[in-house]
């Protein structure tokens, strides 16, 4: 045992060789070994006529994919919803980031840790569910737009065209409430992180300097925070991308990627082409984090 | 004229602890003015109620004779050199230097220059392009003290900024700090717990202790006519005879303090001078510190007392063990007599 410590503690790249190898085992073979069968099902194309797989290498699925005006609208519907819920989100999320990293203590401050990763605690299904009921036509939030004499609003907002429909639980409003509501702590926990790395004395250095608290966020907090925002955008335009049960329990009966990745590996039985469309969102990933990197979201870290 | 900077009755209570305790005291335009005390003695405290950072409990802060009590930070004519330095991490040095003249609205052109002139002043003109983490401990302070500089403040405010420097550096920071005050005739007001930095470089010294100021005066007075027995032993670390152990000695419960050089060694068998006085005790310590070395005794009357000596005298002594006989004597001249 003593001799064993002491070789290891001697060669430390056989300690770290030791602690990583099954890990790494997990991560290269059964994680990424899956993902590349997956995708690599994406350059096969199936048989119009058998409805068969033919295994030869071949564009023709991402032709369809690329070509099919009803396939491109599902890849912008989806991507347009995960900016706009990336938006919302990091919106909502920074002055609460803002307020749990600088300015709670104590116990405040582990009350919102706590409530901010509490909903995370319950099931996923249920939370969608619970939201399809507030949202309904007969649901609470439309109870209390009639009790506050505003029906007359949310009718309204329902009837604008493309995001209404005949109820929130209906509409890409709904739809996009949820997601909010579901990624939220996700961009608020890398937020915060952030912040708190902020070192008070800088804020301090700012106002000595002259700038006003306006200023000083903008010019100190905002460039700092930016880092935990690339995180957490990563998060939520992510998990929107590729989420297949929020899309199918509420809002308009519009695919999304998730749905149709869901739909054609099932009932359809075109491999290839859900696994077409499950490449969208890592190329879009890609994208978005060159585009991040190139406005120095990760300069800091 | 007004005073650079008055404080009134300024008391800060943080729960229990006053922090600050019913201190007043006014520092002069262009003085370099030193507050010294050990840590949460209510030195930084004071400084930040000047900068703003804070507000006091009680009473007034006024700067050039106007109330600033009330006043922030970003609308007060002070600036400050943080101990961390804080520069701004996803700036470059420029950027840095140039931020407070960005925040009153200065042009791009003109604030480049204006900061560039700055680098110039604190010797740092080919670094601006760089970012705070690429300096050295010693040029990030330099570019603190540029940036702090550049809004052309009334009062410079110090936070401990040579404390992690290292000591070489940090005597010729000492100079330098010096040298800058007097060519630009600001007022510094420094903080530090090294007593060595606060007398070499300040006019005047204010030390600290429990929330209030013990003495105020010049280096040279603390040191020579320390009012209290916290001021000779935290400035001097001269020995201190309290009314019990003064008693024992001289006879009087008049409480004085011996500075350490004061104070000869002898031997058991040889005889000090007529007029002094002496206490005899037991070797405890030797600390040599090249020119000079402590001796540590424990006195018979209680306490332990310490005499530097020369290397030349000590010779004398050569041999001594711990716990050997001695006896340690002074003139009655040399006794300073302490308030408490």
């Amino acid at each position: 045992m003593r001799a064993a410590s002491t070789f290891f503690y001697r060669r430390p790249y056989w300690y770290l060789a030791l602690l990583l190898a099954p890990p790494l085992l997990w991560f290269g073979t059964v994680y990424l070994g899956s993902l590349f069968a997956l995708l690599s099902q994406s350059f096969y194309r199936i048989d119009d006529f058998t409805a068969r797989v033919v295994e030869e290498p071949t564009l023709a699925t991402y032709e369809q994919l690329i070509t099919q005006p009803a396939n491109v609208d599902i890849v912008w519907r989806t991507v347009l919803m995960a900016v706009c819920v990336t938006i919302a989100c990091a919106l909502i999320a920074l002055p609460i980031a803002t307020y749990m990293a600088r300015y709670a203590k104590g116990k405040v401050k582990a009350m919102f840790y706590v409530g901010v990763m509490l909903p995370m605690w319950t099931s996923y299904l249920v939370k969608v569910y619970a939201w399809r009921l507030l949202l309904a036509k007969e649901g609470i939030v439309a109870w209390y737009f009639d009790k506050l004499g505003m029906a007359h609003l949310l009718e309204g907002v329902l009837e604008a065209p493309g995001v209404g429909g005949p109820s929130l639980s209906s509409s890409y409003i709904g739809m996009f409430l949820v997601f909010v509501y579901m990624w939220l702590p996700f961009m608020i926990l890398p937020m915060a992180a952030a912040l708190e790395r902020v070192p008070g004395s800088l804020l301090q250095a700012s106002a000595d300097l002259g700038a006003r608290p306006a200023q000083t966020f903008r010019s100190v907090i905002l460039p700092l925070a930016i880092p935990g925002i690339a995180a957490g955008s990563v998060f939520t335009f992510s998990l929107t991308l590729g989420d297949y049960i929020i899309p199918s329990v509420v809002g308009s009966p519009g695919y999304f990627i998730g749905m149709m990745v869901y739909a054609q590996q099932g009932t359809a039985g075109n491999i290839p082409l859900a696994a077409a469309f499950s490449v969208v969102p890592i190329v879009l990933i890609f994208i978005y984090l060159g585009i991040a990197k190139r406005f120095g979201a990760f300069d800091a870290l | 004229m007004s005073a650079a900077i008055e404080f009134r009755s300024v008391s800060r209570i943080y729960g229990e602890l006053r922090a600050v305790d019913d201190v007043s005291f006014s520092v002069a335009p262009g003085e370099f003015f030193a507050m010294l005390g050990p840590s949460g003695s209510g030195k930084t405290t004071c400084l930040r109620l000047v900068a703003g950072f804070d507000a006091p409990d009680r009473g007034q802060v006024l700067l050039e004779g106007v109330d600033v009590t009330a006043v922030p930070p970003y609308d007060r004519n002070v600036n400050t050199v943080f101990q961390d330095y804080a520069l701004f991490p996803h700036m470059t040095v420029l950027e840095n230097v140039a931020y407070g003249p960005r925040m009153r609205g200065v042009g791009k052109a003109e604030r480049s220059r204006r900061a560039r002139e700055m680098l110039e002043l604190v010797q740092l003109g080919a670094l601006g392009e760089r970012r705070p983490a690429q300096l050295s401990g010693g040029q990030r302070q330099r570019v603190a003290l540029a940036r702090a500089l550049i809004n052309q403040p009334k009062v410079l405010l110090l936070d401990e900024p040579l404390g992690a420097l290292d000591l070489k550096l940090r005597e010729e920071m000492q100079i330098e700090l010096k040298s800058l005050q007097k060519k630009l005739g600001i007022t510094f007001v420094f903080v530090t717990h090294d007593q060595g930095e606060a007398l070499s470089m300040a006019d005047r010294v204010a030390v600290f202790n429990q929330g209030r100021i013990e003495q105020l005066a010049a280096p040279r007075e603390l040191y020579l006519n320390p009012a209290t027995s916290f001021v000779a032993r935290f400035v001097g670390s001269a020995n201190v005879a309290d009314a019990g152990l003064a008693a024992k000695l001289i006879g009087r419960e008049t409480p004085f303090a011996v500075r350490a050089e004061n104070v000869d060694i002898h031997i058991e068998g040889a005889a000090p001078p007529a007029d002094a006085v002496v206490a005899p005790g037991a070797l405890v310590a030797v600390q040599f510190h090249g020119a000079a070395s402590r001796w540590q005794v424990a006195l018979d009357a209680g306490a332990v007392w310490s005499a530097l000596v020369t290397e030349e005298d000590a010779r004398a002594l050569n041999g001594l063990n711990v716990g050997a006989r001695v006896k340690l004597s002074w003139p009655p001249t040399a006794a300073v007599t302490l308030t408490a």
